[in-house]
């Protein structure tokens, strides 16, 4: 079910937004345009990764350096190593509206 | 290139691993390690780890894929002959290969006089970790001789875990290298927050004790009862087993800033490594945890003849240490200048930027991930003068 969460504009090219739900969510929109959704905590150790080093489709934990994949999830090396789950998002008139996946979390 | 071995199995060596096969290299990978494991992460050794809030399973970095590495691991590498381009093992083994990648890391430094007394640990590998582990599960005295990151950590653990714990450190202010004698002062403030009692400027003279460690001696006549003492004074790169190899060491094993060394067939990347470091402007020596893990891409490139990355990233480090996170990016030389930008030491959170010549080259955080991968992704390195 979609769920509005915020103004795109709200959210600068480069930067994420925490969705205080439970699990929080982060919501990254890159410097492209593009939108997209994970689970905000860190696999490894408790971090906000929207926090976290927006670099292309690929966001750096801010503490430890793990790097997830925006659009899949997946992590590219040490130290965590579950995947994060991703949600699927939509932009209707300006508003940012988020999916939130089912099933458990890493 | 069709068979390459790489020296080192800890992060250093993994991530040589990886990049090798990221980077299209699809012949023979022999990996050798002095430790029995397979390559794990060592920063929670001296956190999670000690106080049992992680286990040996959770350290492992290399489950769920599939290298290709043939592993030898439990026997150390004892020489490297270029003319033969063969590797010697402890266990008398001699491996040919067409290029070599030296990982070796580095090894606790032992405090002196420690020989034959039970009780006085360094901390650096997981059967140091174990055996630590295991000695901190009563509860008692402990000196941790050195306030540098591990020695912090571990007083921060002991003294979760309900030890007496007392920190000594030879220098006037601990962490001053690093952070500089300001911020190395305020960081230092977390001992005494939680009830550790720290020592400066006073280096140790002696460890008594007839079997096992009874007391810690410093150079002005106190001393420290101590049921176990954990030194954490630093690091030696192993490099010894390269002598004889033509290899230029000098506090480490010399190489441009992408691991080139002055045989073309072999790298070395890691804490084994002096490296230049644009951002420090010469040749460093790194042991910092993402140096191991980034670096050897970069010299994987350079030992397979492809041009070698640069992310233009500045060198990183962390410490968790009393509930607090420090962060800390970039280069600090003595004579920067510091200024706190955000925050309140008071309140145990804030943000410092170091500046050299009016232009920011290094950040600290404590309790401000966000803030301080702002100010971290804006550092650059000083263009050095030619």
């Amino acid at each position: 079910m979609l769920q509005p969460v915020c103004p795109l504009s709200s959210i600068a090219p480069g930067e994420a937004y925490r969705w205080e739900t439970d699990p929080p969510v982060a919501i990254f929109h890159t410097e492209d345009g593009e939108v997209f959704a994970i689970d905000d905590t860190c696999t490894h150790q408790d971090a906000s990764l929207a926090d976290g080093w927006l670099e292309g489709c690929e966001v750096e934990c801010p503490l430890h350096a793990s790097k997830f994949d925006l659009r899949t999830g997946r992590v590219d090396g040490p130290p965590a190593k579950k995947p994060v789950r991703t949600h699927r998002v939509e932009v209707t008139d300006g508003m940012v509206h988020v999916a939130l996946s089912e099933g458990a979390q890493s | 290139m069709q068979k390459v071995a790489i020296v080192g199995a800890s992060l250093a060596g993994l991530a040589a691993a990886r990049a090798l096969r990221g980077q299209s290299f699809t012949g023979e990978i022999i990996a050798i390690g002095a430790e029995r494991h397979h390559p794990y992460d060592r920063p929670p050794l001296s956190k999670d780890f000690l106080t049992g809030a992680c286990t040996v399973d959770d350290l492992a970095l290399s489950d769920d894929e599939d290298l290709g590495i043939d592993w030898r691991l439990g026997t150390a590498a004892t020489r490297l002959d270029p003319r033969r381009r063969s590797i010697h093992l402890a266990d008398g083994q001699e491996i040919q290969v067409d290029g070599v990648i030296v990982a070796t890391g580095a090894r606790a430094r032992r405090p002196a006089h420690a020989d034959g007394l039970a009780g006085v640990h360094t901390l650096r590998t997981l059967d140091d970790a174990l055996t630590l582990r295991d000695e901190l599960r009563t509860t008692g005295r402990l000196v941790v001789i050195g306030a540098g990151f591990i020695g912090a950590e571990v007083a921060s653990s002991a003294r979760s875990l309900g030890w007496d714990v007392t920190v000594v450190e030879g220098l006037p202010t601990p962490l001053a290298g690093p952070l500089g004698p300001e911020m190395g002062a305020l960081c230092a403030q977390l001992h005494a927050d939680h009830g550790v009692r720290l020592k400066t400027g006073t280096p140790v003279s002696a460890l008594l004790g007839s079997d096992r460690i009874e007391a810690v001696e410093l150079a002005d006549g106190v001393r420290l009862p101590a049921d176990l003492v954990v030194a954490g004074i630093g690091a030696i790169p192993n490099v010894e087993w390269l002598d004889g190899s033509g290899l230029t060491v000098d506090g480490g094993v010399v190489t441009d800033a992408a691991g080139a060394t002055g045989l073309p067939t072999v790298v070395a990347t890691g804490d084994c490594a002096v490296s230049f470091s644009p951002f420090a402007g010469r040749a460093v020596r790194s042991e910092h945890w993402t140096h191991a893990l980034d670096h050897p891409a970069t010299a994987v490139a350079t030992l397979l003849g492809a041009t070698a990355p640069d992310t233009g990233k500045a060198p990183y480090f962390w410490s968790d240490q009393y509930g607090v996170r420090l962060q800390f990016a970039g280069h600090r030389e003595p004579g920067d200048t510091v200024r706190i930008v955000e925050g309140d030491p008071e309140q145990r959170s804030f943000l410092a930027v170091y500046e050299r010549g009016g232009h920011p080259v290094a950040v600290l955080g404590m309790n401000q991930p966000r803030l301080f991968t702002r100010w971290r992704r804006q550092l650059r390195a000083v263009p050095q003068e030619a």
